[in-house]
Order: C-alpha cells, then structure tokens, then sequence
C-alpha cells in the first residue's frame, strides 16, 4: 500500500510538471492550449533522439529536451499562439486540436507510430525497499529521481514566483493584463518568457516520463485529459492548488488500477466530473479566482 | 413577511431590502443597508465610487447571496429566490455596461424579451414573431425609444448611445413593477443624453424607479427621494433638498468637486 | 408621453415587423431545391450511394452539434458519446431483439434523450474549460465502458453481424447502398425539419440569448438550466439518430463511433460550413466528406496532419477571410 502511494506520488509530481505550464498560461492568457502535450512529447523524443543517435549521457538530455521544447513554445506563439489571444474560446480550441493532430501525424511520419524505449542508465535502474508485508515500501530508484527532480523544480518555481521581478510581474499580469502593461510591465514579453518555460517544463516532463508514461506519436492525445484534469481541478490561481491535484490525480489513478483493474481508468473520469460540478472553479482555487 | 403600509402617505413598499450585509473574504461591501422602495418611486441611490451600489443592486436581484440580511419584493420574501424568477415577479434591472444580444437586432432582442415575458419562452413549434401581440409592443417599444430607424440593424454595430436606450427598453418589455436603473447615462455622448434624460423621465408612473447615478443633474431633476451610500453603509436618507443641504453628505460626497451641482 | 403615430402608420409598421420577424422561418426555394437533389442524388450516382449515406449521417450529427455549440453557445468535447451510444443502441437492439430499422432509430434516440438530459446537469455551472473537460470526460467514460463491456459491445473488434429487416416492411436494404441512402436522408430530413422550426421559435431566440449573454438571459426571466438541459437533450437524440443510422446502415459499430476524433471532426465541420445555422453543419459535412475522401486517396496515413492543417489555417484566418486571399497578409478586410 506504501509503495502504492509512493508510485502515485511520482506519478503525480510528473503529472504536475507536465502540467504546470498548461495552467499558468491558461491563468495567464486565458487561452485553452490543448497542444500542450505536444511539447511534452517533444521533449520525449528529443531525449530519443539524443540517447539513441548521439549517444548523449541520459542526464544530459533532460536540459536538452527541455531547451528544445522551451524554443519550440517561444517561437510558436510568438507566430501562432498571439494572433489566438483575443479569439473566443472556441476557437483556440481548435487551433490547438489542429496543433495537434499535425503534430502526431508529423512525429509518426518522421518517427513510426511504435512506442519508443528509453534506455535507463546503470544507477536509475533498481530498486530499494523498506519494510515488509502489507506496510512495505518498494521505491524504484527511478521514481525516487523523478520525485527528487520535480520537488526541487516546483521550489524552484515558487522561488521565482515569489521572490523575483519576473515572478511579480508574471503575477500581477495573470491578475489584470491591462492594468500591469499601464505600470509599464512588457506583458508580450511576460507572455513569451511563461509559455517558453511552461512548454520547456512540458518538454522535460515528456523525457522524465517517457519511461513511465511511454512515448508514441499518440501522447499528446492519450495525456491531455491528465493535464486538463490537474489543471482544471487545480485552478490557475496559484502553482500549489494544481500541484495537489496532480498529486491526488497521480495516487487516484494508481490506486484505482490496482485496487479495482476493472474500472481503470474509470474512477478518474467520475471523480473529477463530481468535482468539477462540486466546485466549478476547481479544488484549490480561492472563492473568487479565475 | 408582512409589510404594513406607511401610515403616513398611505403607500405601500414593492421592494424591501432588510440589514443586507454582503462580505467577501475579509472585505464587507454592503455593511448593514436598509432600504424601503414605496410605488411609484422615483428613488435615487447615490454615493462615491466603490460604495457598494452596484453591489446592492446585484443582491436585491439575485445575482449575489447576501451573507446576511432579507429583501422582500410586493410583500413576499424574496431572497432565496433565483434571479430569473424575481425578473418574473416583475424586478427588472438595467446594467452600468451594456448587457446586450450582440448577434441580434434590437427588434429580435425586443421579440425576444415580449416573448419571453409573454410565457412564449418555451414554445418551438412557431416561429417567433407569430402572435401579432409580439409586433405589437415591439412596435410601441421601438417608437418610445426612438430605435425605430435602427430595428433591423445588429446590435454590436449600433452607436453607444442607441445601444443605451435598447439596453433600457429590455428593461421595460419585461414589464416591471420594480425598475433598477444602474448609471443609465454613463458613457453616453453628449448628443445622445437628452433623448435618453428624456426616456427615463417619461417612464409610466406605476414603474417604481431606484436609480443610481453620478450625473446630480439627472438625479436632481427625478428623483423625489435619496439614499447615499458610503463605504457600503447607509449615511444618510431623505428628499433631495434634505440631502443637498446635509452637511455631512456635503463634505464625503457634493462637496468635492465631483459634479457638484444643486 | 410623446405624441403617437396615427394608429394606421402604427399597424403598418407593426406588420412590417412582424414580417422581418418571420422571414427566417420560411422556406426558401434554394432549400426545397437543395433536398430535392439531396433525394436525386442516389438514384443519379449509384455507384456513391454509401458516400452519400455517409455524408447524410454525418451532416445530421453536425446539426445536432450545432444546436449546442452554435446556438447555445456550449462548448462540447465530447458529442460523439450521443452518437456512440445511439449507434451501439441501435445495433444491440437490431441484433437482440428486432431487425426493424425505424424501431431501432426511435429506441437509440430515446435512449439518447435520456442519456442527454442526465449528462446535461454537467454542464449547467462552470466556465468553458469545465464545461469542456466534462463534455470530454463524458465521452471518455462512455469509450471506457464500451471497452470493459467488451461481451456486450465486441469491445475492440466491435459488434459484428447486424442485420437488418426492411424499413417500413418494404424497402429491403441493397448492397448497393442506395436504400440506405434514402433511408439515411429521409430521416435527416424529418429532424432537420424538426430543428429548423425549434431554433427559428421563442425557444431558440432563448438558446441564442443564453449563447451570446448568459447574464443578460437571466436578467429577462430565462431560466438558464432548464433550457440547457431541453437544448441537449434534443440535440443528444439527434446525434443519437445519426449514431443509428450509421450502425444500421453499416450492419456493424465499433468504438471508434465514441472516439475523441469523432468530437472533433464535427466541430471541424461546423466551423468549415459556419456554426450557428443549420445548412452550415450540412455543407462543413459535405466539404469534410470530400476532403477525407480525396486526402486519404493521396496520403491514407497521414491525412490527420492536412486536417490539422486545415484547423490551424481556419482559426488563425477566420472563416470569412479565408475566402478573400487578399486579407491573409496584413490587410484587414
């Protein structure tokens, strides 16, 4: 049961990751990117790509991947996403589902449709277990770097949030866009800074979870209801509320295929529809916020 | 709730609003407000800006749940009412920014709402339009709001200050009892105030009127009674001479400057 | 009060505008013209009676989309759930208790309504992005359960070996596909019928008045929620129809009648042929059909990337301009 929640955890704080910048520009520009997850899967297969032809270490891929996706978000909404901003919801929506399909028929084109391997290092393989019986605890070692890796980011994250020029002028533009560019803050440029760092997040999420989550040219369409649910559940008024229903996604999900095989995938679905109708505005989000 | 009548002027409240308190967090925006709305009022609501006017205005309709205190509307107790069926008891609302149709004609808007109000809302089997009734009040509608010359023109290209006298007329085809005006003047052009001055002093005198406005012009010349509002708590109330000549009013709200006037 | 206009001007002006009023709601000769070939259109080319099936259930499915989307203004995910569920409805009914078509239609789409009026509580509070996830979490649980129910649905390999009796007691179903074609179109047309009379109403000004200001309709005396539910139950029977009429006419359903791709593909249909008016979810279905079928003959696999394409290119465009070349770059039309 320990390592149940263990790997829910792990699953949860990649969830979050993945997710994390989904929500900020959802907040930020109000815009519903269900292209998302292409960035992630960009990030998969740039670590692929760099581990299988280049031979590059795995460590070094994920700055890589992360780059990569972090260019790839700069440059498309600079030239794509923009032009989206002011249009209605609808819209968006379908621009970012026609992002998508091009991008899984791009990848399988230049890539096949099979699921691709990544080849662990020596010393992320294994496994370490406390305790026994009902109460042990198997920590696979790769998950223990995932939760290691996620944790340090999403302090990161807060740190820069809070404590930085950008982080205050990130916030105050999620909180009225106008009112921040009539005191002078450069809101294009916030804008173009958070979608690159939420897309180069998305971009290292998809190489740390190619191992868990696998990667094919369908990822983006498999995953989308996952970073949806974190982030509409999550709220978009803080980077907490979405971490913990990643959290609670990530344990949900693992101890409902465990525990009840049958449903699956199931549990999650209903139970984020009675939250959603519960609280509309998500979980965590403060009475009152976006 | 049973409301007696005034034993003064014999004129019974449509509208009550009882120790409304209205708390956001750790902000009270409507602190304690009592409000008594006679027939045929032509009763103003004024105060600074972020005094809780509009805030008032969206508890008595529905739109916000007071954290405590009761609104009663022609004697019945109102409050746990949804919105729409207050609007069907006949408490009817303007907007301070227009609430409008935008793919719509200002005769479609109006078909709809005469419709709507008809208990036609439901009925699919027959276009809209066919009750020679419908045409008729939009006819009257139209003509009284001088939008006769713009019916067949979509809303959203429509000047400001037409689209201020339909968001009015909305307003009147639902046939109020009780008629909440948000700042019905703001924003409109110079040209276009006197046709829209002129509307809201010739509506019919069984409408009881609560308007709120900054423009002390417009108050002045129509209202016989005032309220004033500060920081969401009542100040003061009384007949506009009253108010004009109450020092306290005075000095947080005439007496700066700010449309000064009567 | 002002002075009035003789009553005589008063009553012409009046029936003027009465006449404005009903205008939408008359027939046109260019419709009687267009489902008069729509009839024609099988027995002049046999040879693309299954096509033209196809196009006629697909149309009827982006209708009822329409409904929702253009003339309420809910944003869906997930409308392929109604059309699934009609589908498989109407198989399990053929194959298990009577091979009547018309019988199997009116079960699915009663079915459906139900389905529609449930699931519409989902959609009566929260933003687009709740309404969407909902929509999509709706379709998703519906796939899922078609997949665990594999003994009932055929899960992955689908329900096989529906066949079906004569419609009406006469008119066999050929090889052809030509009765299928009828079949398929003549429905399509009783419930066009049935929703050009329902958005052209009171009721659908409500619909339109809660799509373009959802505050403004409450403000009026609509009641908000119970229109949303009527809207989406009609229009879950509707897609329901079309979901049965595929499987019908087919003999077989699959899971893939509930897939993401089939939400999405008829938003892109409505948003080719234009939402908020009905001919636009027939036309986006005809330029869609055409567009598969010549796409898939030049790149059979990889034919979701030009629809991709085609998304990307409508919504950063726009509709309008999209047939003015001249506005692509910079000028504004």
């Amino acid at each position: 049961m320990l390592t149940i929640l263990f790997d829910g955890i792990a699953y949860g704080m990649l969830l979050f990751i993945l997710a994390v910048g989904l929500a900020v520009t959802l907040g930020l520009m109000n815009f519903i990117n269900l292209a998302h997850g292409a960035f992630a899967m960009a990030g998969g297969y740039v670590t692929v790509i760099a581990l299988q032809r280049f031979g590059l270490p795995f460590l070094a891929c994920l700055p890589l991947a992360f780059a990569v996706s972090a260019l790839l978000g700069a440059v498309l909404e600079r030239t794509l996403y923009r032009p989206l901003y002011t249009k209605s919801h609808l819209d968006q929506v379908l621009f970012s589902i026609g992002l998508v399909f091009m991008a899984v028929a791009g990848v399988d084109y230049f890539m096949g449709s099979s699921q691709q391997n990544v080849q662990l290092p020596e010393w992320l393989s294994g496994r370490t277990e406390w305790g026994d019986g009902a109460f042990m605890l198997g920590m696979g070692h790769y998950r223990l770097f995932i939760i290691g890796i996620c944790a340090v980011l999403t302090v990161v994250l807060q740190l820069i949030l809070t404590r930085t020029r950008f982080g205050s002028r990130l916030r105050a533009a999620v909180d009225d866009p106008r009112v921040a560019a009539g005191l002078g803050i450069n809101v294009n440029v916030v804008f173009l800074l958070t979608f690159a760092m939420g897309s180069g997040l998305a971009g290292l999420g998809g190489a740390l979870g190619a191992e868990v989550l696998g990667l094919d040219p369908t990822f983006p369409l498999k995953n989308m209801i996952y970073f949806l649910i974190v982030v509409s559940v999550g709220g978009t008024s803080s980077i907490t509320g979405p971490l913990l229903a990643a959290l609670l996604l990530g344990i949900a999900d693992v101890a409902g295929k465990y525990y009840i095989p049958k449903m699956g995938a199931f549990t999650v679905y209903v139970l984020m529809i009675m939250i959603l109708l519960w609280r509309p505005q998500g979980l965590f989000t403060r009475q009152g916020g976006k | 709730m049973n409301l007696d009548n005034h034993p003064i002027d014999n004129n019974p409240t449509v509208l009550s609003a009882q120790n409304l308190v209205m708390k956001f967090g750790g902000i009270t925006a409507t602190n304690n407000v009592s409000l008594d709305l006679k027939k045929g009022a032509r009763h103003a609501l004024i105060g600074p800006n972020g005094a809780g006017k509009t805030t008032l205005i969206n508890q008595l309709t529905g739109v916000l749940t007071p954290t405590s205190g009761r609104i009663a509307l022609l004697g019945q107790d109102i409050t746990d009412l949804a919105p729409h069926l207050r609007v069907r008891r006949g408490l009817v609302r303007t907007f301070q920014i227009n609430q409008l149709f935008d793919s719509m004609t200002p005769l479609q808007t109006l078909a709809l709402v005469v419709s709507q109000h008809l208990g036609l809302g439901s009925k699919w089997w027959q276009p809209l339009g066919q009750h020679a009734e419908v045409a008729a009040r939009c006819e009257a509608l139209l003509s009284q709001f001088h939008l006769t010359d713009v019916a067949n023109t979509p809303t959203r290209v429509m000047a400001y200050g037409k689209r201020r006298l339909l968001e009015i007329a909305i307003a009147l085809a639902c046939e109020p009892k009780v008629l909440l005006l948000d700042e019905p003047v703001a924003g409109v052009p110079a040209g276009e105030r006197d046709e829209l001055l002129n509307t809201v002093g010739a509506l019919p005198e069984d409408v009881s009127v609560l308007l709120i406005e900054h423009d002390m012009d417009l108050v002045f010349s129509f209202a016989t009674r005032m309220t004033v509002l500060v920081n969401g708590t009542l100040l003061t109330e009384g007949s506009p001479e009253e108010i004009a000549n109450d020092p306290q009013v005075k000095a947080v709200y005439l007496g700066h400057g700010e449309n000064a006037h009567g | 009060m002002m002075a009035m206009a003789p009553d005589s001007l008063r009553t012409s002006v009046q029936s003027t505008l009465q006449s404005s009023l009903l205008q939408p709601s008359k027939p046109k000769i260019w419709e009687l013209l267009i489902w008069i070939a729509a009839f024609v259109l099988p027995w002049l080319l046999p040879q693309k009676a299954l096509m033209i099936n196809e196009i006629a259930i697909v149309a009827l499915f982006a209708m009822s989309l329409d409904l929702v989307l253009g003339y309420t203004g809910i944003v869906s995910l997930g409308h392929a759930a109604f059309f699934g569920f009609g589908a498989y409805s109407a198989a399990l009914f053929a194959k298990w208790v009577l091979p009547d078509p018309l019988l199997g239609l009116a079960l699915a789409m009663v079915l459906c309504a139900v389905l529609g009026a449930i699931a519409s509580v989902t959609i009566w509070r929260g933003t687009d992005l709740t309404r969407l996830m909902v929509t999509l979490g709706t379709a998703l649980i519906l796939l899922e359960l078609a997949n665990k129910f594999d003994g009932l649905t055929g899960g992955t390999d689908g329900l096989q070996g529906v066949l079906m009796g004569p419609v009406l007691g006469h008119f066999d179903f050929d090889l052809m596909g030509q009765v299928a074609a009828w079949y398929s179109i003549s429905v399509a047309l009783v419930l066009f019928l049935f929703m050009r009379r329902l958005v052209n109403s009171p009721f659908g000004a409500t619909l339109k008045a809660i799509r373009d200001n959802r505050l403004r309709a409450m403000a009026i005396g609509i009641s908000v929620n119970s229109r949303l539910t009527l809207v989406y139950t009609v229009a879950a029977a509707v897609a329901g129809a079309a979901g049965a009429l595929l499987s019908q006419t087919t003999g077989f359903a699959s899971l893939d009648v509930l897939a993401f791709d089939r939400s999405a593909d008829v938003m892109l249909m409505l948003v080719i042929g234009g939402v908020g008016w009905l001919y636009g979810g027939i036309l986006g279905a005809i330029v869609f059909k055409l567009l598969q079928d010549s796409l898939s003959a030049i790149t059979p696999q990889y034919w979701m990337f030009w629809i991709g394409l085609i998304l990307v290119l409508l919504t950063l465009v726009g509709r309008e301009r999209l047939f003015k070349p001249w506005t692509w770059f910079g000028a504004r039309s």
